[in-house]
């Protein structure tokens, strides 16, 4: 592994961090149990903790590309058992929107991809359209075919609604996101 | 306050009105049996859901902001969605947390921000119900059905939260009432993935076989889980030789007091729960 340097520079990451997130760092002991929780961690290139560790050493960019702040779903399994309460699911919202922001590599284009097919169909609709999200999701990934079977079962279930669910106030909801800042 | 005959606003969320409708006709159905009355929010909008909270944070506020805005005045609003209900409720201690977030809010939608606004989890309208003794009496009617309760993350929430009760315990509680076993299981918190379902499926899979052979190794034949999303997980990723029926917990309650129409519930699932629900003397 590369020498980590730290320099007078360092600590910003971690403050910029806790002011997004409103989490405190520095409780945390490395004691490995959000990690050894974590139903995903199997999967994630950095462990929950060690984030926690690289953000206090200044290693931005090496977080910020990580996949870890994109396998994370935000189930708070990890701030449950945290004996310092450390709000871990917001420290990965924090580190996502900072990635987004600086224009970071993304680790996982398709999660990211999903979430904006979410945020278009609520800005379409007001509320999600699992259809549509699937199938804008589906061509964005250029993958047509690895759920077709399901999506045609769930069809015939009438699982998937081939219309949406729709708010009546459709200006309500674009102004909403006008108000909001239009972000991703 | 006595609950039958009162009236709730009711959010049912995304979910509940596509996907879960089964869901939310069976939720429908058991509080009607006690004459608890529920009014869906009018022109309700989706709670943000974890897509929005995950990169965008100030829309996520402004989308569950609507919901708390519209919600009629001096009652407390019932969230079928445990997924929305803690988007609701951050997003209140985040208003009430804040003069200048309210004021901009208040602003926006033209009208004062109810602060002490009740937001009412399920399984809280549950207890209180059960507080009440309007439980007694149903008991036996699962007799024999062997359960896993899941509570995958609904029970989960972040440290700002952690004051608040925990009912861990109450579905199994509630089955034994009903006569049904729970059994004993490691995978009841276990998160199932979530959206992970769709972006990475093979991470989703993982989790989900992983629960369902824990369900049935324990012996259970079934299970009851009261998150609509981890009801489609569990069904859309379950391998064949894991597939055991799943069943959202309002139907099971439902069932208990043996309601009409649940036959149409139990067409849309996608792992058919007909043959156990005949075993079991459920139909």
């Amino acid at each position: 592994m590369d020498a980590i340097v730290m320099n007078e520079a360092s600590g910003n990451f971690a403050r910029e961090v806790e002011a997004l997130s409103h989490a405190n760092l520095s409780r945390c002991w490395h004691c490995l149990t959000c990690s050894g929780g974590c139903p995903f961690a199997e999967d994630m290139e950095y462990l929950p903790n060690a984030v926690i560790r690289m953000i206090q050493f200044g290693l931005k960019e090496k977080v910020l590309k990580s996949n870890t702040i994109w396998l994370c779903v935000g189930c708070n399994t990890c701030s449950m058992e945290c004996p310092n309460s450390i709000d871990m699911a917001a420290i990965m919202d924090a580190l996502r929107q900072m990635a987004l922001r600086e224009h970071s590599e993304i680790a996982e284009p398709g999660i990211l991809s999903f979430h904006q097919a979410v945020i278009n169909s609520i800005r379409r609709h007001g509320r999600t359209h699992k259809l549509e999200i699937m199938m804008k999701y589906k061509f964005s990934e250029k993958d047509l075919f690895s759920d077709m079977n399901l999506g045609l079962k769930m069809l015939a279930k009438r699982k998937l609604d081939l219309l949406p669910s729709k708010v009546k106030d459709r200006k309500s909801i674009t102004s909403l996101f006008k108000f909001s800042g239009g972000a991703s | 306050m006595s609950l039958a005959g009162s009236n709730l606003s009711y959010f049912p969320g995304c979910s509940l009105a596509t996907t879960a409708k089964e869901n939310n006709a069976s939720l429908n159905s058991f509080l009607n049996h006690f004459d608890i009355r529920i009014s869906e929010i009018n022109d309700w909008n989706c709670c943000g859901s974890s897509s929005t909270h995950s990169v965008d944070k100030r829309l996520a506020l402004s989308l569950a902001s609507r919901n708390l805005f519209l919600a009629p005045e001096n009652m407390a609003m019932l969230i079928a969605c445990p997924g929305c209900y803690l988007r609701l409720s951050q997003a209140k201690m985040e208003l009430n947390a804040s003069k200048e977030k309210q004021t901009a809010y208040e602003t926006l939608f033209g009208k004062p921000f109810q602060k002490d606004i009740q937001l009412l989890h399920f399984f809280e309208l549950l207890v209180t119900m059960k507080d009440q003794g309007l439980l007694k009496g149903l008991g036996g009617k699962l007799k024999g059905l062997k359960i896993a309760p899941y509570y995958g993350c609904m029970l989960a929430r972040p440290p700002k939260m952690n004051k608040e009760k925990n009912h861990y315990g109450l579905m199994e509680k509630t089955m034994a009432s009903l006569g049904g076993e729970s059994v004993r299981w490691p995978f009841l918190s276990t998160c199932c993935g979530t959206f992970l379902s769709v972006s990475r499926p093979e991470i989703s899979e993982k989790l989900v076989n992983r629960i369902m052979q824990g369900a049935i190794r324990s012996g259970a034949e079934c299970i009851v889980t009261a998150c609509a999303m981890c009801h489609l997980n569990l069904e859309i990723r379950a391998r064949p030789e894991n597939r055991i029926p799943v069943f959202h917990f309002s139907e099971l309650l439902s069932l208990a007091l043996q309601k009409n129409g649940s036959k149409e519930w139990f067409k849309r699932h996608l792992i058919n729960p007909e043959a156990l629900m005949e075993k079991r003397g459920l139909v």
